[in-house]
C-alpha cells in the first residue's frame, strides 16, 4: 500500500471514527485505536499516541461551544484536574511497562465500561443540599436550561477526586479521553446534573491528554504520518456529529453504534488473549 | 459562577469567552498547519510504501523534541510541520491553564490561583521532567 492510499483510507476511517465518537457521546479517540490496530495492523502505541491527539482535538473543539453557553463549571473542572493531570502522567509512565496484549485487553473492558455507561439513566437532578468541601473549594453553581437558571450544589468531593485520578491513569494509560469515568465521578457520585457533568468532563479531557501526550510525543508515539489524517478525520467527522446531533434524535443510533462498540470491545479483548498485539 | 455576587459572575463570564475563543483558534490553527504539512509530506511522498507500523520503532529525535520539530519545521520539512502542527495542538489547552490562571489571579481567588498553578506544574514537569525512558 502507498503512503496516499494509506492516508486516504485513514482520513476516511478517522472521519468515521470522529462521526461515530460524536454521535455516541465516547470520544473519536476511543474509535481510532481499534480502527488503527485492528484494521490496520498498526502498534498500539502509534495508536494511543494518534488517539491522544484526536482527543485534544476534540475535547477543545467541543469545549469552545459549552464555555461560551456557560453551561461548564470551570473551577470544579480545575479543581479536578488535578486528580486527572497527575493520573495521566502516572499512566503515560506505566505505558511502557506493561505489555501491549494487557493494553489491548484493559482497552476492550473500558469500551465495555464505556458503551453501557451513555445508556443508563442520567441525573437531571439538582442537589439543594451540598457537602461543605464543595462550599469551601466554590464548586456550586448553576447552568442555563430552557426553564431559566438552576442552582445546584455537589457532595462526594473526595469519592470524585479519587475516581478522577482513576480515570486520569486509565487515559494516560489507554490514550483515551475516559469520558465514560469522569461523568461517572460527577454524575453518580458528586451528583452533579448531567448537561453540567457531561460538558465539563468533555473541558477537562483536553488538558488530560495533554498531560500525557508530552510525554508520548518525547518518547517517539506521535508519528507525523499516522497523526495527519487521524487529526484532520476525527475532527471533521466529530464536526458533522454535532450537527446531526441538533437535527435527530440519536437515541436508536446510540443503541446501533454501543452494540458495534461492544462488539469491536470483545475482538480487542480476543485478540490480546491471543497475544495478536 | 456565583449568583449572589454579581461583580464576580461578570469576570468569570469574561473569562469564559476567552476561554472559549482561545481553545477554538487553537485547534483551527493546528489543524491548518497539520493539514498543510499533510499536503506538503502526500506530494512528496505520496507514492512511497506505507512504513510498517507493526513493530514499534518509535520517532527520530528531530520529531520527538522542542528543538528538532522546530527545526525541522523551518527547514520545511514536511512531516516536521506536521509534528508542529501537533505540539500548537498539544499547546492549546496548556495555554488554557493559564489563561485560566490570569483569571483568577484578576479576581483576586486565591484558592483557584493556587490550585491552576499545581495543575500548571505537573503540566510543566510531564513536558521537562524529562519523563523520556
Amino acid at each position: 500500500m502507498t503512503i496516499l492510499t494509506f492516508t486516504i483510507i485513514l482520513l476516511v476511517g478517522a472521519y468515521l471514527a470522529g462521526l461515530v465518537g460524536s454521535l455516541t457521546g465516547l470520544g473519536g479517540g476511543v474509535v481510532v485505536i481499534p480502527l488503527l490496530t485492528l484494521v490496520f495492523h498498526v502498534d498500539i502505541r502509534y495508536a494511543i499516541g494518534a488517539a491522544l491527539l484526536a482527543s485534544i482535538a476534540n475535547s477543545s473543539g467541543a469545549a469552545s461551544a459549552y464555555v461560551k453557553e456557560g453551561i461548564t463549571n470551570i473551577r470544579l473542572g480545575m479543581f479536578l484536574e488535578i486528580a486527572t493531570t497527575v493520573g495521566a502522567v502516572i499512566g503515560a509512565l506505566l505505558a511502557v511497562y506493561t505489555p501491549t496484549n494487557t493494553i489491548a485487553i484493559l482497552f476492550g473492558c473500558i469500551l465495555f465500561f464505556s458503551a453501557a455507561m451513555t445508556l443508563r439513566k442520567k441525573n437531571q437532578l439538582a442537589l439543594t443540599e451540598g457537602s461543605k468541601t464543595a462550599a469551601f473549594l466554590k464548586l456550586n453553581g448553576s447552568y442555563p436550561t430552557p426553564e431559566g437558571q438552576v442552582d445546584y450544589k455537589l457532595k462526594n468531593v473526595g469519592a470524585g477526586f479519587s475516581i478522577m485520578t482513576l480515570a486520569g491513569i486509565l487515559s494516560g494509560l489507554l490514550g483515551i479521553g475516559s469520558g465514560a469515568l469522569k461523568v461517572l465521578a460527577m454524575d453518580s457520585t458528586m451528583h452533579i446534573p448531567f448537561k453540567v457533568s457531561t460538558t465539563t468532563s468533555n473541558f477537562m479531557i483536553g488538558v488530560t491528554a495533554a498531560a500525557s501526550a508530552v510525554v508520548y510525543l518525547q518518547r517517539g508515539y506521535m508519528d507525523p504520518t499516522i497523526a495527519f489524517p487521524v487529526v484532520l478525520g476525527v475532527l471533521g467527522g466529530a464536526f458533522t456529529g454535532a450537527i446531526l446531533l441538533k437535527k435527530l434524535d440519536p437515541k436508536v443510533l446510540r443503541y446501533i453504534f454501543c452494540a458495534a462498540i461492544v462488539f469491536v470491545a470483545a475482538e480487542m479483548m480476543y485478540n490480546g488473549f491471543q497475544h495478536k498485539f | 459562577m456565583n449568583a449572589n455576587n454579581n461583580g464576580k459572575n461578570l469576570g468569570d463570564r469574561d473569562i469564559e469567552l476567552l476561554v472559549g475563543r482561545l481553545l477554538r483558534t487553537g485547534v483551527i490553527t493546528a489543524s491548518c498547519i497539520v493539514l498543510l504539512g499533510g499536503i506538503l509530506f502526500l506530494i512528496q511522498h505520496g507514492s512511497a510504501l506505507m512504513p510498517s507500523y507493526h513493530r514499534f520503532n518509535g520517532e527520530d529525535n528531530s520529531f520527538t523534541t522542542f528543538g528538532g520539530i522546530i527545526s525541522s519545521t523551518l527547514q520545511f520539512n514536511a512531516k516536521g510541520i506536521v509534528q508542529f502542527g501537533v505540539m500548537v495542538l498539544i499547546a492549546t489547552p496548556v495555554l488554557r491553564i493559564a489563561l485560566s490562571l490570569l483569571g483568577f489571579a484578576l479576581e483576586k481567588d486565591k484558592l483557584y490561583v493556587i490550585i491552576t498553578t499545581i495543575v500548571l506544574c505537573v503540566m510543566l514537569f510531564s513536558t521537562i521532567g524529562g519523563l523520556k525512558v
